[in-house]
């Protein structure tokens, strides 16, 4: 069993009730900040941790933090970015829906360590049902003393506000997500400045992921040292990974990123293995955005060495040979998938999400899509392919926000890793309306493995 | 010409107008309270979300009058709507299915799930049976990749759907608007 820092106590019953999780040593982290220690003390406690964002970027939080700027007399806010919309992630989700206690104890200690005296969770319309979990937590937090007036007697107040989007992946750039807090569309603005200096109604703002201010509780509990020791190297403390696709245990998983890809795809653990005793054929590592990886180069590196589940070692090889930890959403595809149908939906889904306001992204996206979708359909020419090349290339790095980066990104490692199968459709336009490639050669050397 | 004109669209639009009851006026005030002075439009989208619990989707008439309750102009509440995918612009079944088909939900059979629920319900994506009691819509990723495949019903997401599970739902929706038999 790895170390648990955040699921710990997930199971535990009527943790989502505020006598349970106090009873299980909650709100101490509360306690410690506002008791003992200083606002500039929390922040460095988490800049020695290491901690570094959980939304998929992975910028180091304290580092962050340290960029807020305090003007004289300006109100600073706190987000918190629970605007979970990138594919195959569902992380933020179980945290909120099951421990929303130990977020709203992560949003006080923030808050404190920002001077946050008005905090907002943006979180996602469609996340309908999660609004009242956490308006519950909130209540019954400020009915035993932890928001509101002088918390604490530390003279530090503190709100919570819930607010609901409605329906828009964008709204997970921070950016973004203040315009929608502001009551407009979500369409990124430009940076700088940013929103550590200006922010939501001007002011300056933090924005931050749902399992990074969580993980701001073990943080102070432990001291940063001592999280800092769990991991390694830059990836400090523990992840949740959010496992879905071709496996036998989809589900939310913590892991301290010392485990390989390997054991989290195959042992009874994590994900148990590929299901119907299947093969591997590939897999995106870090939710919809991050590059597919073959299976061959998703559990060893280009030099043959054994790829971990941790920022560092998932990037190996950059994007050439290499993929990202992102979000954590972790989507297996069997030797049944294919992967131009898979990237299909992808290009789909960023076109839909685009805001429009870049041309390159909102061109691009529906162009890519359409593509997509002919040689899917078997009404693809050989020349599409390096069409698609193209124009993913001349979307990466042309926009204001990163969404087209991250539209171009699975459409330009689809094309790197399985190029063979794309020329296949082409080549084959009856057959592929029905069956699928199959495993690519290069793709799995690997036998069937059903446990480990 | 003009006036009558004027006169019928005024008329078509009343139609659709539903004030908010005391109720959800005072939820719009406590929505409001959460921003600073002056920001009352950062209430928009919740006020939106608000405003069609009423009808199930939102008139011009409609964003006119949150537009009203907000102060803002009524172009600043059509662009918001327009934008969010969550609005509905034209009326929508009783119960809608929005069921989800990016990558993790495709791999594990969404498309079948589409399939099954168009015949049974006899409509094609995007829309809405004669009775009024069902629409289908297809959406982008939901966040339920590991319980997939899946559908938003509601408040509520309905996982691992099976064609089995999907004619339960149907059932249950059906009796629950008192439409069985």
């Amino acid at each position: 069993m790895g170390v648990k820092l955040l699921l710990e106590k997930a199971h535990v019953e009527g943790i989502r009730s505020y006598e349970v999780y106090r009873r299980e040593g909650g709100y101490r982290a509360v306690e410690k900040a506002l008791k003992t220690m200083s606002p500039d003390a929390v922040t460095e406690e988490v800049k020695k941790s290491g901690l570094r964002g959980r939304g998929g970027a992975g910028f180091p939080s304290g580092m962050k933090w340290s960029f807020l700027a305090k003007p004289e007399g300006v109100p600073r806010h706190l987000v918190c970015n629970a605007d979970e919309s990138e594919p195959g992630t569902f992380k933020d989700r179980y945290l909120m829906e099951f421990l929303p206690h130990l977020l709203i104890e992560g949003l006080i200690v923030s808050s404190f360590a920002l001077g946050s005296n008005a905090t907002y969770i943006y979180i996602r319309g469609e996340y309908a049902w999660i609004p009242d979990i956490l308006e519950q937590a909130i209540a019954e937090a400020k009915a035993n003393g932890w928001l509101g007036k002088n918390i604490l007697g530390s003279g530090f107040d503190c709100e919570i506000y819930v607010q609901r989007g409605a329906g828009a992946y964008i709204c997970g750039e921070e950016t973004a997500l203040i315009e929608s807090l502001e009551g407009k569309r979500g369409n990124p603005r430009i940076k700088p400045p940013f929103p550590a200096v200006k922010g939501v109604w001007d002011r300056p703002t933090v924005v931050n992921n749902v399992e990074t201010l969580a993980a701001v509780v073990p943080i102070i509990n432990m001291g940063g040292e001592e999280y800092a020791k769990i991991g390694v190297g830059r990836s400090t403390g523990t992840k949740l990974i959010s496992a879905c696709g071709n496996i036998n245990k989809p589900g939310v998983y913590e892991i301290d990123m010392t485990i390989s890809v390997e054991e989290f795809i195959y042992s009874d653990e994590y994900c148990g293995g590929i299901k119907n005793g299947k093969r591997l054929k590939a897999c995106i590592p870090g939710g919809s955005s991050v590059p597919i990886l073959p299976a061959n180069l998703l559990l060893k590196t280009a030099k043959g060495e054994t790829r971990y589940m941790n920022y560092e070692s998932l990037s190996d090889g950059g994007f050439a040979t290499g993929s990202m930890m992102g979000s954590g959403g972790f989507i297996v595809l069997d030797e049944d998938q294919c992967v131009v149908k898979n990237t299909y939906t992808l290009a789909r889904f960023y076109r839909h999400e685009s805001c429009g306001q870049c041309s390159p992204c909102r061109e691009g996206t529906g162009w890519m899509e359409k593509i997509l979708k002919n040689i899917d359909m078997g009404k693809g020419k050989m020349s599409d392919i390096d069409l698609l090349w193209d124009i993913q290339r001349k979307i990466e790095g042309n926009t204001i926000c990163p969404l087209g980066d991250a539209a171009a990104w699975p459409v330009a490692a689809a094309i790197r890793h399985f190029r063979d199968e794309f020329e296949w459709h082409v080549k084959n336009p009856q057959e592929c309306l029905t069956r699928n490639y199959g495993l690519a050669n290069y793709a799995d050397p690997l036998e069937v493995k059903s446990e480990m | 010409m003009e006036g009558l004109f004027l006169s019928l669209f005024t008329f078509h639009f009343s139609l659709f107008m539903v004030p908010f009851s005391e109720e959800k006026l005072a939820k719009v005030q406590e929505i409001i309270a959460r921003y600073p002075e002056g920001k009352q439009k950062s209430a928009l989208l919740p006020v939106l979300h608000l405003a069609q619990e009423v009808h199930g989707w939102l008139s011009a008439e409609t964003m006119d009058y949150v537009a009203s309750l907000l102060q803002l102009e009524p172009i600043e509440v059509y662009e918001v709507a327009t934008f969010y995918s969550m609005y509905n612009l034209k009326p929508v079944g009783k119960y809608m299915f929005e069921v989800c088909q990016t990558g993790p939900c495709m791999i594990n059979g969404s498309d079948d799930i589409v399939d099954y629920i168009k015949q049974r319900l006899g409509i094609g994506v995007g829309e809405t049976t004669p009775d009024g009691l069902f629409t289908l819509k297809t959406v982008e990723c939901l966040g339920a990749c590991g319980y997939a495949p899946m559908m938003q019903l509601g408040k509520h997401y309905k996982e691992h759907l099976t064609r089995e599970k999907v004619d339960q739902i149907i059932e249950e929706c059906r009796k629950q608007a008192g439409q069985l038999n």
